[in-house]
């Protein structure tokens, strides 16, 4: 019942004049990625030092001697970054050895944790676009990997068409789930959010369940992990056995691809995106905004789901309840820092792929945990998404507003 | 054409939007009907003829130790069943007949569910051969396990009525239970642990209010990334410093239940309620205060409206933004305490990712109650009965083994059932998520 | 209480919004502030109420200078404030609303809900504004609400009352009551500030009356002044408004609705058993106030709500159950009333809502893919067409004015082969400039031989363009009238006088009636004696 006889909406008040480098810097989203990137690192730092043993015992005389606190504290960060990018990146010790491994093992590293972090990012990313929040990249990854794992390790297919079969089952499995939330968006309006919070925890109990059931739980029965997948349902190695990375990379890579036309060359984007831009103007101008949940979660699913065939057909050798390893909430952080686009979510799925590959190799060699990198994490996108907050830490002025926020539903009403 | 003339509320004149529930409609009245007549037959057929015959369902209500011994509970197992399930399913009849009010159809569900569980319990007995259920330690057992998702259900209430979706319920709790863990260890002092807790759960939310109040950030996704924070610190943390140190930093004492004089003697509810911990006394209060100053206060009037129309609070002089990162706050302090009430109040020590996902359950019960604090509260009730149910059939073989995993599923099915419009639409306050800017 | 605005200036980036506006209201006097939409009107009063800062100026009350932080300090000084979109929370009662901010309390924070009701009660009754205390506000006709809101004001012992467009929402009927409510309130000692673009409404109530347009003070009048110059002085230059149109050359039947009957969600019918065709080459107007059915009418026979009952027909095809994009490529062209909900994605590119409802057609799409160029040229080709003003087709649409905008969705409608176009409030909140292309669109389709079906609140718009005249009034059509019926007839029909009572009606009224005057602002600019009731 609103009559807008008279609707006078200023536009925003425009910030007073100002040189227009600082401002040009402050409002260009790669300066602010990278400075937030920046000031969560230095949190980082601050929490490395924090769990360094020197370093505190320094502290406890701070006061009397503030320099050692500082050297140690300088010291433990030194070393822990350090070992993060040997990790991830390059490692010169393992190099010496001059083998293959020794050269490309961190990247490998890297690549492998990247690719389910892609593949879930590009998931939520895409539901995004069409206006929806998809939190259930956990369950739908749980629900890809059963799906590929039991095809894998069940079915006995000959080569070439097993490991086919088993990937088409996982993408279909996490496709069932996430439909299932369109599904109820579309028909009843249950908001997606609540729904696929809900389904992983399904998801998880659906998991543990068949982790105890014959047919599916590996002989002796004694441990809640599956039958191992078939050698011929293995997606195969890139590098060579010694190294994890394997063809998902590639899957990781085509999917970006598809995400890429199907947001910017297809008319089926096109109606996605008009249903996250405005479902009314979309649904009077003929598109079926129901049809649009539904088909989107259904790709949103398939796209989790391939990120759990990834982890079963490509890393892990049988299914555990840990198959989902904290992918399906950290390809939240991955899509956000993509901005919800292809090559942003490439490039934002390779970071954290890096942040987790040597986080790893950061707790075994300087024992900082390696928890470190979910808060780095976290930081960075909510830096991300404050850029007026990462403006003013770094004295930078400029305008632009939150990632993706305006194609978001705001409340549980929308 | 005196303005005095024309008071009357002329219906056919009333604006397009209608808050008061518009009658239900026919098909809905049928379909919710339909859905209570399907679990009474459940009951009858299922749970009623599906038992052992000739067996009595025996429910033990007293330790044998206590002052006033109360007679087990023996009613024969599937005539009891059997009789619940007539009345669930008169209830779905006259529900499609002729249809309940909206008040009605509430003790309507209430009716239904109790009368589900009873004959569930009945029919599990059977298949032990009539094993006793120790009915007490199952409520006692809901209660404990509710407590937390009580105390985290106000704690979404709190946030959400002023406006600010609480998505990261789980990260206070864990904060909070982080925090009880750690400050009581190093104090000696519990109840030092629960100001700790308070204040962890308060800082929680503070960053929730700041990143939403002021850098508008999508409240959702902030959440979800407050929770992602939360668990990597805390858990960095506790490898950090407190897994090495286990002795100094990470061994609290726990509460201990203090029986109420008087109050604890009444047979049942005495036990039950009143021999608790002082975190348990905590939450009786909190569901007091919050249930009445929400609807009775000023400043339950001031929060509501702020959560339904900001622009017009702020006209009336409401300063919206600090209620709300006042109600954030409180709101972040109380989940807060439902952390601490993981270890001080329960097992002690602090583990990695100890909440798991009790504050989505929370969550789960603030929309499940409908952003009503009473409703918020007899869904975690529920949901926690669901839990307790699981250790509870463990132990009584019922007829049919049902795996534990499906009980644990239930909290998040109902759930899903409730926000799917199937037991009646939910509605958020109507500012719910959405930033203020003045102007 | 006197209240003086003194070159109150209010800025928005390279916007002014208000150029040193000078305003004197005296206590007792009903002083009407005149100007067209986008005046600068409404952001004067938010300046006032303290929901903005000015840029520069001074408000003085009783001649000593404030300044006003917020809508408290306002209220504090005895300005109350009953804005457009009423500041009422649905959910909460009357009461509740009446008091929410200064609410009387028992101790500990504890509401006195007796002493509130007391109150409520006290007040209504002191001036003669009946309300329910305890009804909850959503469940309130937009009158009682109204008054709600000034009974909310008034228990603030608000001295000066600001009154933001408060006609738009109401019948004539109901618009009247306010004016009484306006002249015993000012009989009583409060002043009042009325804001509107409505000439009748100002002539009948004001005392005084300022003109502004484009921010600045035209000038100062009395009530007395003629209706045509207080109209030039608002838009700012002579008003020529009626549009040039040749008699319509109806043709066949096109759209025929027979017994149409749409139940909303919450199971009220909001159209009842509504018949009509409309012809080729002609525009069929459907006016009557917001709020009687006219939403919901039109969304249907685009398919968008379901019919409850009845039948519609496009060149005799039953399209009855047929969803949106059948009609839509059936021939119909659809101009949603609120542009920016149901016409437009604000976050889409000029180009993109182009092709919103012809995207996956040929020559846009090829196959799944879409034709980047040709959507593109097609773009450029529009704007050119309809000069939008826009720098590139690659800018969204969000960065467009209001009447831009709605050129944007006239192009795009347009600029398919159309068998019926169905227009709602296509000129609400555009400039005078766009209105008048916006209208000429609209009879070139004519002309054209497409079938327009025309839905507007505005009489003006309605008398100056449509061929045919039906009212809906409660979901019915109440009356239908042929082109050239005076503006009171039609405003009889629309406060929901029945035709055959039109005569007897007209005969009480029509004592008093002037000429028609300048169509284009037909009830608006006529001199009729308010007084004169139409009963």
């Amino acid at each position: 019942m609103t009559t807008t006889a008279e609707t006078e909406t200023p536009p925003a008040p425009a910030p007073e004049p100002e040189t227009p480098r600082r401002r040009s810097l402050g409002s260009n989203t790669v300066v602010v990625t990278v400075l937030a990137f920046v000031a969560a690192m230095a949190v980082g730092g601050i929490l490395i030092a924090f769990a360094d043993e020197q370093t505190r015992t320094a502290s406890s005389y701070f006061f009397a001697y503030p320099w050692d606190t500082f050297r140690y504290g300088f010291a433990a960060i030194g070393n822990g970054y350090l070992a993060l990018f040997e990790g991830a990146i390059f490692d010169p010790g393992r190099a010496a050895n001059g083998t293959l491994n020794g050269y490309l093992g961190p990247i490998s590293e890297t690549l492998t944790s990247a690719t389910p972090l892609i593949l879930g990012g590009l998931s939520v990313g895409l539901a995004f676009r069409a206006g929806l929040f998809n939190i259930g990249g956990q369950g739908q990854i749980i629900l890809g990997a059963v799906f590929a794992g039991f095809v894998g390790f069940h079915w006995d297919m000959p080569i070439g068409i097993h490991v086919i079969a088993a990937v088409l089952a996982g993408a279909l499995g996490g496709a069932l789930w996430g439909g299932l939330a369109g599904l109820l968006k579309a028909k009843t309006g249950a908001h997606e959010v609540i729904s696929t919070i809900m389904l992983n925890y399904v998801a998880l109990d659906l998991l543990g369940y068949l982790l105890g059931v014959k047919g599916f739980q590996a002989p002796p029965y004694g441990q809640a992990i599956s039958e191992n997948i078939d050698d011929n349902a293995r997606l195969p190695h890139l590098l060579g056995s010694s190294m994890r990375v394997n063809v998902s990379l590639f899957i990781a890579l085509l999917g970006a691809v598809f995400f890429w036309w199907l947001m910017t060359r297809s008319t089926l984007g096109f109606k996605l995106r008009a249903v996250g831009g405005n479902q009314f103007a979309a649904r009077t101008a003929g598109i079926s905004v129901e049809r649009g949940y539904i088909v989107v979660m259904l790709i949103a699913g398939a796209l989790a789901g391939l990120a759990g065939v990834a982890q079963i057909l490509g890393t892990n050798p049988a299914i555990t309840g840990d198959i989902d390893a904290g992918i399906g909430f950290d390809a939240i952080t991955v899509a956000l820092l993509g901005r919800a686009n292809a090559g942003g979510t490439v490039l934002a799925g390779l970071l954290f792929g890096a942040l987790r590959a040597g986080g790893v190799q950061m707790q075994s060699s300087t024992g900082t945990p390696v928890d470190l990198v979910e808060v780095i994490q976290a930081l960075i996108v909510m830096f991300i998404a404050a850029p007026a907050l990462v403006r003013a830490i770094f004295r930078l002025r400029g305008r632009g507003g939150a990632v993706g926020a305006g194609e978001l539903a705001k409340g549980w009403n929308g | 054409m005196s303005v005095t003339e024309a008071p009357e509320v002329r219906e056919e004149d009333a604006p397009a939007r209608r808050y008061t529930e518009p009658p239900v409609t026919l098909r809905r009245r049928f379909g919710t009907g339909a859905t209570v007549v399907v679990i009474g037959l459940l009951c009858v057929i299922g749970l009623g003829l599906g038992s052992h015959a000739g067996y009595d369902a025996t429910f033990q209500l007293a330790r044998p130790e206590e002052f006033f011994p109360v007679p087990d509970l023996v009613l024969p197992a599937r005539i009891t069943s059997i009789v619940l399930g007539l009345i669930v399913i008169a209830l779905g009849v006259v529900q499609m007949a002729r249809g309940f009010s909206r008040s009605g159809l509430r003790w309507v569900l209430v009716v239904t569910i109790f009368c589900f569980v009873a004959s569930f319990l009945c029919w599990s007995t059977t298949g032990g051969k009539g094993t006793p259920i120790d009915l007490l330690g199952l409520l006692e057992q809901t209660l404990f396990l509710a407590i937390p998702l009580i105390l985290g259900a106000l704690a979404g209430v709190m946030c959400e009525r002023s406006g600010v979706i609480n998505i990261a319920i789980e990260g206070q709790m864990l904060a909070g239970a982080w925090a009880g863990a750690l400050f009581g260890s190093v104090t000696h002092n519990l109840y030092v642990g629960v100001l700790a807790a308070i204040v962890a759960g308060a800082a929680m939310g503070w960053l929730l209010a700041v990143f939403s109040i002021r850098y508008m950030v999508n409240q959702v996704v902030l959440g979800v990334v407050l929770n992602v924070f939360a668990l990597g610190l805390t858990g960095f943390i506790y490898d950090a410093i407190m897994q090495p140190n286990t002795l100094t930093l990470n061994s609290p004492a726990v509460f201990q239940q203090v029986a109420i004089p008087g109050l604890s003697k009444i047979p049942v509810i005495g036990p039950l309620f009143f021999d608790q911990t002082v975190i348990v006394y905590i939450t009786y209060v909190l569901i007091v205060v919050v249930d009445v100053a929400l609807f009775r206060t000023r400043w339950g009037l001031r929060t509501r409206a702020v959560g339904e129309h900001p622009k017009a609070a702020d006209t009336v002089g409401i300063k919206v933004l600090w209620v709300r990162y006042r109600n954030v706050m409180l709101g972040g302090g109380i989940a807060g305490i439902a952390g601490a009430a993981l270890t001080i109040g329960a097992i002690g020590g602090f583990s990695k990712d100890i909440s798991s996902g009790k504050g989505f359950i929370a969550l789960a019960a603030v929309i499940f109650g409908r952003w009503s604090p009473r409703g918020a509260i007899a869904a975690a009730l529920l949901f926690g009965f669901a839990d307790a149910l699981q250790t509870v059939l463990a132990t009584i073989n019922p007829p049919v083994n049902i795996p534990s995993n499906f009980l644990a599923m239930l909290p998040y099915l109902a759930t899903l059932f409730a926000v799917a419009g199937l037991v009646g639409k939910v509605r958020a306050p109507a500012a719910d998520g959405e930033p203020y800017v003045k102007g | 209480m006197k209240l003086e605005l003194r070159g109150i200036t209010k800025r928005f980036g390279s916007l002014i919004a208000n150029d040193s506006i000078d305003l004197v209201v005296e206590p007792g006097e009903i002083h009407a502030l005149l100007g067209e939409n986008g005046a600068g009107k409404s952001t004067l009063m938010n300046v006032l109420y303290g929901l903005y800062q000015p840029d520069g100026g001074q408000i003085l009350v009783d001649d000593e200078p404030v300044s006003f932080h917020d809508p408290g300090d306002a209220m504090a000084a005895g300005i109350g404030m009953v804005h457009q979109h009423f500041m009422l929370i649905p959910v909460f009662t009357v009461a509740e609303n009446v008091e929410l901010g200064h609410e009387r309390t028992r101790g500990l924070g504890f509401l006195d809900k007796r002493r509130a009701r007391a109150q409520v009660a006290e007040v209504s009754k002191k001036y003669g504004l009946e309300v329910p205390p305890d009804a909850l506000v959503a469940d309130l006709p937009v009158g009682v609400q109204q008054r709600v809101e000034i009974v909310k004001a008034l228990i603030r012992d608000a001295k000066v009352l600001i009154l933001d467009e408060p006609t738009a929402v109401l019948t004539p009927q109901e618009t009247d009551e306010l004016m009484d409510v306006m002249r015993s309130l000012r009989d009583g000692g409060t002043s009042i500030v009325f804001i509107t673009h409505k000439l009748r409404e100002v002539k009948a109530v004001a005392d005084r009356i300022t003109v502004i347009r484009r921010g600045k003070v035209v000038g100062e009048v009395g009530p007395e002044t003629p209706a045509p110059e207080l109209a030039s002085m608002m838009v700012g230059r002579p008003v020529q408004l009626t549009v040039d149109r040749k008699p319509a050359h109806a043709g066949e039947p096109v759209l025929q609705v027979e017994g149409a009957r749409v139940v909303d969600a919450r199971g009220q019918v909001s159209v009842d058993d509504v018949s009509f065709t409309v012809h080729a080459g002609e525009i069929f107007a459907i006016a009557g106030v917001q709020g009687n059915g006219q939403t919901e009418l039109t969304e249907a026979l685009l398919g968008i709500l379901p019919l409850d009952g009845g039948r519609i027909t496009l060149d005799g095809r039953d399209v009855t159950r047929a969803d949106v994009h059948d009609i839509l490529t059936a021939g119909v062209g659809y101009v949603p009333e609120d542009r920016l909900h149901d016409g437009l994605i604000e976050g889409f590119t000029i180009a993109e809502n182009l092709i919103l409802d012809a995207h996956d057609t040929a020559p846009f799409a090829r196959g799944a893919s879409l034709d980047l160029a040709r959507i593109r040229s097609n773009a450029e080709e529009r704007v050119a067409e309809y000069d939008v003003r826009t720098q590139s087709v690659d800018a969204p649409a969000s960065t467009l004015s209001g009447g831009n905008q709605q050129k944007v969705v006239l192009a795009r409608e347009l600029s398919r082969p159309l068998r019926l176009l169905v227009a709602s409030q296509p000129t609400r909140g555009v400039d005078v400039g766009s209105m008048e292309f916006v209208h000429k669109q609209l009879v070139a389709a004519r002309d054209q031989g497409t079938a327009v079906v025309l839905v507007s609140t505005e009489l003006d718009e309605v008398l100056g363009l449509a061929d045919r005249i039906a009212v809906m009034y409660r979901g019915s059509i109440i009356g239908e009238v042929p082109s050239g019926t005076s503006a009171e007839e039609i405003g009889l029909l629309m406060a929901g006088t029945r035709p055959e009572q039109l005569d007897h009606a007209k005969l009480s009224a029509a004592a008093v009636s002037g000429p028609a005057g300048n169509p284009a602002f037909g009830a608006d600019t006529d001199d009729r004696d308010q007084e004169g009731e139409a009963r």
